[in-house]
């Protein structure tokens, strides 16, 4: 009894549009950089269901069934990488600007 | 015969240019030194001998071209031709002509030239800027020749205009005074608006006739022309409003009065002898053009009357010499053009010479004055001046007396012959004939006012303070010579009921018998009996005589009966002394708006509107960008924002397509 | 030949920049021996022009790059070539230069160097866009002319120079910007951008994209003549230049305008100058007396004289729109005479600024009795200005004035009132500066004009005087090359008469 492909998306697509609107809305740079991460997952879990869709279909024998997952650990690299270097962003800025409030960081003001 | 006209031209320009050179010797002279030094006044005198001896040279070459004409079947010399302009269909050559009309107007534009310049000698003898008023002088003469000379209509304007500027040299000679320099602009621009119309005219007559050749134009056929009578009129009307601008007609005269700022032999030479009968010529050049349609005729005579009415009246009530002398310049040029408008050719011209002699008297002797009363020009501080003054005093009255056409002088020949031929006329004729005769009574009347002001009467200035003298010979001798011309210059065209009548009319018959064959066709031909011409003979010499003795009576004892009119009718004398106030509606009505035009169309429109758009653009652009800075406000989240909306919006973008 | 002329100023731009700037005088030298060089071969070319032989002379062609056409290949090149009238122009421009570098000797201290580097691009900007016979390569020169002046005004100009120099060269700008819209697509279309072949194959155009392209050119042209209402930038920049910016300025770079509207308007589009002619013959009259209306309100010495030429250019595209022989000689004249007649305005102003630091009109008075030689130059200068027979300026202005009223006699009318304002306006800033007493104190030892100032003036006077006497020498050079541009202007005439419908049996028309 799996979880229907259609759930799986929609969910990711939850999470995806709760990953955007934590990035567009919220002051912390952190929770800025964690909402990033919930759209990467939510990326993940559609290359994921999408992967198992396409294995338990008829159409099983074409493309690569492995694809799926290596993309979503391409995914989890980038991830890691990106949060890093973020987080490396956020110490070197709270050490400029003593806080973590987005709204404070207008250096690229034209 | 050739080189003869062109070294007739060219003299005096050659003067103009040493005696230019000979100027700025004198002004490094007088700034290396201290005191106007040796060299200086050396260079000015050496001036004034080559001034004078270019026109003496002119006047030598004029009186042999005059000689040559003698010769029986030559009715023209002319020189080599100056390819001057070639534009494809449109060809301006011009050469020297020396026919009948130029040979007389050569005479006096030479020969009065060389009495005014030798006057000169004496009255600009202590003048630092000597040297530049012969220099500016013989330019004059140069201008005033190719005028003459010139066989085209083009050249003619070349001479046309040049006269315009030495005109505007010399009127504002002392400029330093500042009100000579505005009297000199005014004289340009006034005369310009008469440029304007004649360059108009110009255009019309290469319309017409193709070709702006003098003699082509006056030889065309106008009985085939018509069809186009409308427009041979209004090119007739227009050149002759250039010559209203240089002969100072009305509405175009208010010039002259103001050019009395200009040195005295000036006024002599160029506003009353030369210059302003430069229209008149124009008009006598071109007769067959005026005579073509009768209409333009009668134009020109009722602007002529009337101006010489505007300019006697005026005269009446001047108080400066020089400003009687100019309004009754405007005035007698008015006569010429009466005489022209009744088809009276060579009456014209006759009043053209004998004007130039006595009104060039009459000027330098009222330059001879004003020397000996040191600059002194209203004639309410002189009187009494015939004791100190002899010689001065018997010439200006031989001028007078031309003037006022006293009988058997010469104006009194030259402006009968006129006022008898409108008089023959008939028809409107008459009536500008009424207005001519009443003219000569005023002229009488305000030439003897004068006289009786300056000369006669007591003394009305300090004998302590103001020394009056004769002059020196040099300015004495050409007032005697212009003086005997005054006199006997009459017998130059005598009335037909004298023995030896008319030499000047059958000089000129070659001239103007085109003209002569348009008006008889037209019906614009008179003849007056022996009776009659008797009679108007003595009638203008009643006249002259009864109104000459009442302006010597009147004005023997002072200006006291001007100052009683001035009281008695203070609107009249208004009226009056300002030229019937024409100048000063000019002023008002055109002048002023004009200014204040320019200067609205300068600041409101051109810069408020036209700028002010331009302005705008770049101010637009600002604004925009300002606003677009509202984009940039260094929020990342929003930076964001829009990379998303915009990568979503093109994805959509590529779906759908 | 030709190449040399146009490149040799160059040349000289670069030998300058090369050289130390700590020595001015050395480097005035080399631009005065420069322009000089160029003004003899100028001379020289002149000379051996023939106006009889058809087509260009001094022809050069060298490929340049290549565009890929709608039609195939369209080859770009170095195409330039001298007809009379390109010649007339070329020869004011290597006259003025030599003068012009003359004249900055006295109003040009600092920077010299990067001054002289200026003015000698600007000369080859100046004489290609005469001499250029590829469209594209006319565009190039174009815009280079413009650079070095923004430089020129914007660094040794005056006061207000950043917002001239800035409204200058935008303006122009953009009207350059539309003109290459038409280059493009005229280049485009008749796949090819040699100019005697353009005047062939614009016929193949159908009348629409004839009337925009002419459009476009005209816009461009309009600008830098200028044209009523285009005009307001030519009062800021020639106030705000110094006064070898001025100089060329009115000397020669509005007559790129006027070239172009003949070179790349008429000969061009003859068909559309035809129709148009009635619009350009209005904007001229207009520009006349609009011209002369805000000279005469003006106090700034300069900003009058800027005004004053917005009017006598305005004479130059009255004739040239005339579109008959007699007009377009008088209106190729024109274009020659206020070149140097307005240029020997500006250098007397620069002079008489020099010495009195101020342009306006209130702070002269009485100069004539303090500077004689200078009134003497002064008065010669306005009386060519203002067109007195005998001079340069009159027998263009009657020129044009004549063949104008062949074909439009009311504004013929109205050009001629303009005669009369411009001796309001010229006479009256004579009075202002020259007459009257000295009324103000620290005018009264100024020093009357040097060697150097009358040396470098007497050419141009030499020239004002000669043209007025012997017109012909210019006219017969320039004569053939304006009869085939009537010609064509005739042709284009006639055949739109063919085209037109013509009424059948019943007299309608189909």
């Amino acid at each position: 009894m799996s979880v229907p492909t259609d759930h799986l998306l929609a969910l990711a697509a939850i999470l995806f549009a709760l990953g955007v609107l934590g990035f567009l809305v919220r002051k912390n740079v952190i929770i800025v950089l964690a909402s990033i991460e919930l759209m990467l997952n939510a990326a993940n879990l559609s290359f994921l269901a999408a992967s198992r869709h396409w294995s338990q279909s008829t159409l099983a024998g074409q493309g690569d069934p492995s694809a799926g997952p290596i993309f979503a650990i391409f995914v989890i690299l980038v991830a890691a990488a990106e949060a890093a270097v973020g987080l490396a962003l956020v110490i070197a800025l709270y050490r400029l600007k003593q806080s973590v409030a987005l709204d404070r960081v207008a250096e690229l003001k034209g | 015969m050739s080189t003869m006209l062109w070294l007739l031209l060219f003299a005096p320009l050659a003067g103009s240019i040493v005696c230019g050179a000979l100027h700025f010797a004198a002004l490094r002279a007088a700034r290396d030194g201290h005191a106007p030094g040796h060299a200086g006044s050396a260079a000015r005198k050496l001036a004034g001998v080559i001034g004078c001896a270019t026109v003496a040279a002119s006047f030598g070459l004029a009186l042999a071209a005059w000689g040559a004409l003698q010769a029986p079947g030559i009715l023209a010399v002319e020189s080599s031709t100056w390819h001057w302009i070639e534009a494809g269909s449109f060809t301006v050559d011009v050469s020297l002509v020396a026919d009948r009309l130029s040979s007389v107007m050569l005479l006096v534009v030479t020969g009065v030239g060389f009495l005014i310049h030798v006057y000169s000698l004496g009255y600009m003898a202590h003048d630092p800027g000597k040297a530049k008023f012969f220099a500016y002088l013989n330019l004059f003469v140069f201008a005033m020749l190719a005028l003459v000379l010139s066989s085209s209509l083009l050249g003619l304007f070349i001479g046309w205009e040049g006269v315009g500027l030495c005109s505007y040299l010399l009127i504002g000679f002392w400029y330093e005074k500042g009100w000579p320099a505005e009297a000199a602009q005014k004289a340009f621009v006034v005369n310009r608006v008469g440029d304007a119309c004649f360059l108009v005219g110009s255009f019309l007559l290469l319309r017409l006739f193709g070709t702006l050749d003098l003699s082509e134009i006056a030889g065309a056929n106008f009985h085939m022309l018509g069809a186009h009578s409308g427009e041979i009129a209004l090119a007739a009307l227009l050149l002759f409003g250039g010559a209203c601008g240089k002969s100072a007609q009305f509405p175009l005269f208010t010039w002259l009065p103001d050019a009395m700022a200009g040195p005295t032999p000036v006024s002599a030479l160029i506003h009353a002898a030369t210059m302003v009968t430069a229209g008149v010529y124009l008009v006598l050049r071109l007769n067959p053009l005026f005579a073509a349609v009768p209409a333009v005729l009668f134009t020109i005579g009722i602007v002529g009357a009337f101006t010489a009415l505007i300019g006697a009246s005026t005269a009446l009530r001047q108080n400066d010499i020089k400003k009687v002398l100019a309004y009754s310049t405007v005035s007698q040029l008015g006569y010429m053009f009466l005489g022209l408008s009744a088809g009276a050719w060579s009456a014209a011209l006759f009043h053209l010479v004998t004007h130039a002699f006595f009104k060039g008297l009459l000027f330098l002797g009222s330059g001879s004055v004003i020397h000996g009363m040191h600059d002194e020009q209203d004639m309410r501080k002189m009187g009494g001046l015939r004791r100190a003054m002899p010689r001065t005093f018997m010439t200006f009255v031989a001028g007078a007396a031309a003037l006022s056409g006293l009988p058997l002088l010469s104006g009194f020949f030259s402006k009968d012959e006129i006022l008898a031929r409108n008089f023959a006329l008939g028809g409107f004729h008459l009536g500008l004939w009424a207005v001519g005769l009443a003219t000569a009574a005023l002229t009488a009347f305000y030439t003897w006012r004068m006289v009786a002001l300056t000369f006669f009467g007591e003394e009305r200035f300090d004998r302590h303070h103001v020394r009056p003298h004769e002059s020196p010979a040099v300015m004495i001798v050409p007032l005697v010579v212009l003086a005997l011309l005054s006199i006997g210059g009459g017998l130059l065209n005598l009335p037909h009921v004298l023995p030896g009548s008319g030499l000047l009319e059958h000089w000129l018959a070659p001239v103007t018998r085109a003209g002569d064959e348009l008006l008889e066709r037209e019906g614009e031909h008179g003849h007056l009996s022996a009776a009659a011409e008797w009679s108007l003979l003595a009638l203008g010499a009643v006249l002259a005589l009864v109104f000459a003795r009442r302006g010597l009576r009147a004005y023997e004892p002072g200006p006291a009966r001007d100052e009683a009119l001035a009281r008695a009718r203070p609107k009249l004398a208004e009226f009056l002394d300002g030229a019937w106030q024409i100048d000063r509606s000019y002023h008002e009505r055109i002048v002023l708006p004009l200014r204040a035009a320019a200067a609205r169309l300068s600041a409101a429109f051109d810069l408020g509107a036209i700028d002010a758009a331009v302005d705008g653009a770049g101010r637009l652009a600002s604004a925009l960008a300002q606003r677009s800075r509202a984009l940039a406000d260094g929020q990342v989240k929003h930076y964001a924002l829009w990379m998303g909306m915009g990568a979503a919006s093109l994805s959509l973008l590529w779906v759908l397509s | 030949m030709l190449a040399l002329i146009t490149f040799l100023p160059l040349a000289g731009a670069l030998l300058v920049a090369l050289l130390p700037g700590q020595r001015p005088g050395l480097l005035r030298l080399v631009a005065l021996a420069v322009t000089g060089v160029v003004a003899a071969l100028g001379l020289v070319f002149y000379a051996r022009f023939d106006p009889l032989a058809p087509g260009f002379q001094g022809e050069h062609l060298r490929p340049w790059f290549t565009l890929q056409g709608a039609h195939g290949p369209i080859p770009i090149s170095f195409h330039l070539g001298a007809d009379g009238i390109s010649l007339l122009l070329v020869a004011l421009t290597v006259v003025l230069m030599p003068l012009v570098v003359l004249s900055a000797y006295g109003h040009v201290h600092a920077r010299v160097k990067e001054f002289l580097v200026w003015l000698l691009v600007m000369e080859t900007g100046m004489l290609g866009v005469f001499v250029a016979l590829d469209l594209v390569l006319f565009y190039f020169f174009w815009e280079v002319s413009l650079v070095p002046l923004y430089f020129l005004v914007g660094i040794w100009g005056g006061e207000r120079r950043l917002y001239a120099t800035l409204k200058f060269f935008l303006y122009t700008v953009a009207g350059s910007l539309v003109m290459l819209v038409g280059v493009i697509a005229l280049v485009w279309k008749l796949g090819s951008a040699s100019v005697p072949e353009l005047f062939l194959r614009t016929d193949g155009l159908d009348p629409g994209t004839q009337a925009w392209i002419f459009g476009a050119f005209a816009l461009a042209f309009a600008i830098k003549v200028p044209i009523l209402p285009f005009h307001t930038w030519l009062a800021d920049a020639h106030t705000e230049a110094p006064t070898s910016g001025s100089v060329l300025l009115a000397g020669v770079l509005l007559k790129m305008g006027t070239y172009g509207l003949l070179r790349f308007g008429i000969q061009l589009f003859p068909g559309v100058a035809v129709q148009a002619a009635p619009l350009f013959l209005a904007l001229g009259g207009i520009g006349i007396v609009y011209g002369a209306l805000l000279a005469m309100a003006q106090q700034d010495l300069k900003r009058l004289i800027a005004c004053s030429s917005v009017s006598h250019l305005g004479f130059v595209v009255l004739g040239l729109f005339a579109l008959t022989g007699p007009a377009l000689r008088g209106a190729v004249l024109q274009m020659v005479n206020h070149g140097l007649s307005t240029g020997l305005l500006f250098l007397l102003v620069g002079m008489v600024y020099e010495r009195t630091h101020t342009r306006m009109l209130e702070r002269f008075g009485g100069l004539a009795r303090v500077m004689p030689v200078f009134a003497l130059f002064f008065v010669f200068t306005v009386l060519a200005s203002a067109g007195l027979p005998g001079l340069n300026g009159f027998v263009g202005e009657y020129l044009v004035l004549a063949g104008t009223f062949q074909v439009s006699p009311a504004w013929a009318v109205v050009s001629v009132t303009g005669v009369v304002l411009g001796a309001v306006y010229l006479l009256m800033a004579t009075r202002r500066v020259l007459f009257g007493p000295v009324t103000r104190p620290e005018n009264e030892h100024l020093a009357d004009l040097g060697a150097r100032e009358v040396g470098l003036m007497l050419p141009l006077v030499a020239l004002v005087l000669w043209i007025g006497v012997q017109p012909n020498a210019l006219l017969a050079k320039c004569a053939p090359a304006l009869d085939r541009i009537v010609e064509r202007v005739e042709g284009a005439r006639y055949g739109a008469r063919l085209e037109a419908p013509l009424p059948d049996e019943e007299g309608e028309l189909r």
